[in-house]
């Protein structure tokens, strides 16, 4: 007998996306609920309120400029989120030694968690999608790159999330990077604003920042404007997914994190 | 075929413990191992490196002739494994865990869901199948996680103390499952603070200690090597000190009570004409400690001296 079989990784890699798809429900008042309220009142306030004051940008109303920028951020932080908090809680209450003891290769618990992250990202895009139909029209120009891009960006940073927890020793490293990296990169990501609107200096800072390109090239999926170049975009989003899948797997191998 | 086989386990943690000092091990398939030691000795660590919980510093881990450097998934899917310490997600059903583990070794949910309704219910846990974890009791949760480690029906099943903290009843209930299915061919490992547990189970044993075996051979050789058997004897009368016995070694426990020495190569009928020649008769008699344990105790107090 040799390694597990093809069907047989299909069989676990399936057991985990099911788990992660029923814990996700079953905290669904944590999982769902408050991205979508807090998306709710960024339309209201910003896209409503003030936005009736800021006019056009990019050619459009603020409301619409805004809204791909909005569902993207909700994609990254459901999706850092998820996997950060079910593979860290995994480590924190042993259940981890569940996966670790079994055949699974650690490329396919990798994988696992990463297509967690990525359906509750998802799911939170949609939901914030409808919200967002609310408040405003959202005609998709490009609905090929829309899609690859959100699934590119979920799964670089499900991939984060997964990094993060393996480094993770106590409850407070798991909202550390997302407090101090990952949204103040979201806010000046160009969710808000184009960067064409900065001073020079700024908008070169500006161009060192991946997230950048991911909203960026979101927005030209659904609206058709964009701040940098589509192909560099996809160029940064693959080589992130590349590598931070490499940097985890490397990880997993050695242990880091999850064996003494 | 050797169902495991260590050469030369070391272990180095990264807070300098050195856990384990070499170790060879071989349990034959089919055998009914028992590791004893005593805390610290090194038998949790043993075990997580055999069960890729932990990493080693050296050595060679074969389950079932898989190398764990060369063939990682094969072995992994030989062992199944009862931790010392809970592992479960308290806020999972008992049914998705057993279930869920099947799948992580491959069995579709039909094979899954089959498996875990027989090792559910041949462990008492059926009826509480639909509750999550945290609601079980300390014993119960014991028993899931032998449910859970059988799931996917491994040749060597490694058990660490899983029956510390379970009633008496539950416990030997556990040990008729546990032969029934050494019986019926899985290979078991068993580590347990009750020697008496070990001496009614296990047909080989190792004593480990500071992370080396310092015994190794079949349970009633081990017992025999015992030369000296202590017994407590109640008098019907009692006396103000520990009577002369000639060639015994007698103490005075209590008043009525006395404890003697038997060596192996003395018999129990000249303690008796002994006794009777001495005028003490004999009103109950019984073993002072469980024998393994008198020996366990010895040859850990030896190793002790020697360090
Ligand atoms: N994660 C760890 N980090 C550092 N040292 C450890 C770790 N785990 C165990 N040790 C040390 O390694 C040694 C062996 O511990 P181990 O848990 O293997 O013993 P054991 O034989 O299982 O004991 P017990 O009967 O108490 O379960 C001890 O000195 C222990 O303190
Ligand atoms: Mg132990």
């Amino acid at each position: 007998m040799s390694g597990m079989s093809a069907a047989e990784q299909a069989t676990a890699l399936w057991t985990l996306v099911r788990k992660e798809y029923h814990r996700i429900l079953r905290i669904w008042v944590q999982t769902l609920v408050p991205p979508a309220i807090t998306m709710t009142l960024y339309f209201i306030i910003f896209g409503n309120l003030i936005g009736s004051r800021i006019g056009e940008m990019g050619g459009f109303s603020y409301m619409q400029y805004i809204a791909p920028g909005l569902i993207m951020m909700s994609v990254i932080t459901n999706s850092y989120g998820n996997v950060v908090s079910s593979f860290f809680g995994a480590k924190f209450g042993r259940h981890i030694e569940e996966m670790l003891v079994s055949p699974m290769p650690d490329w396919l618990i990798i994988a696992g968690h990463v297509a967690g992250g990525v359906m509750r990202g998802l799911c939170v895009g949609a939901l914030v999608t409808i919200v967002a139909l609310f408040f405003t029209d959202l005609d998709v120009k490009h609905p090929l790159i829309t899609v690859s891009v959100v699934l590119l960006t979920a799964i670089v940073f499900s991939l984060g999330g997964f990094l993060n927890a393996v480094f993770a020793k106590k409850f407070d490293d798991i909202s550390i990077v997302p407090t101090f990296i990952l949204t103040p990169l979201t806010y000046l990501g160009g969710v808000f604003y184009s960067i064409s609107l900065l001073p020079d200096f700024w908008e070169r800072v500006s161009m060192a920042n991946p997230i950048l390109y991911m909203v960026n090239a979101f927005r030209y999926g659904i609206l058709g404007v964009s701040d940098i170049g589509l192909g560099k975009a996809y160029l940064i989003i693959i080589t992130f997914v590349v590598a931070l899948f490499w940097f985890a797997l490397v990880l997993m191998k050695r242990g880091t994190g999850i064996r003494d | 075929m050797q169902a495991l086989s260590l050469r030369g386990l070391h272990k180095i943690y990264p807070n300098g413990v050195e856990a384990l000092k070499g170790l060879d091990l071989d349990v034959a398939e089919g055998d009914f191992f028992a590791l004893l030691g005593p805390n610290g000795a090194g038998k949790t660590t043993a075990i997580g490196i055999i069960t890729s919980l932990v990493t080693k510093t050296g050595g060679t881990v074969t389950v079932f002739g898989h190398d764990l450097d060369r063939e990682l998934q094969a072995a992994k899917a030989c062992i199944g494994l009862v931790p010392q310490e809970l592992n479960l997600n308290q806020f999972e059903k008992v049914l998705s865990i057993v279930v869920n583990q099947a799948g992580y070794y491959g069995l579709g949910r039909a094979v899954a869901m089959e498996r875990a309704e027989r090792y559910l219910s041949e462990l008492q846990l059926w009826d509480r199948r639909d509750d999550i974890a945290r609601n079980l009791s300390g014993g119960m949760k014991r028993r899931l996680m032998i449910a859970r480690a059988l799931v996917h029906e491994p040749k060597l099943l490694i058990l660490d103390e899983p029956t510390a903290g379970v009633d008496i009843e539950i416990r030997r209930s556990m040990w008729e499952f546990l032969k029934k299915i050494n019986d019926e061919g899985t290979s078991i490992i068993l580590t347990t603070h009750y020697l008496e547990e070990a001496e009614s189970l296990c047909r080989n044993v190792a004593i480990i200690d500071h992370g080396r075996i310092i015994e190794n051979d079949r349970m009633s050789r081990v017992l025999r090597k015992l030369q000296l058997e202590t017994f407590v004897l109640s008098l019907d009368q009692e006396l103000a000190e520990a009577p002369q016995l000639d060639g015994y070694a007698v103490r005075l426990r209590e008043p009525g009570l006395l404890e003697v020495d038997v060596e192996a190569t003395q018999d129990i009928n000249d303690l008796f004409e002994v006794l009777s020649a001495s005028g003490l008769k004999v009103v109950s008699m019984r073993n002072k400690a469980n024998r393994l344990e008198e020996l366990f105790l010895r040859l850990v107090e030896a190793g002790e001296s020697r360090t």
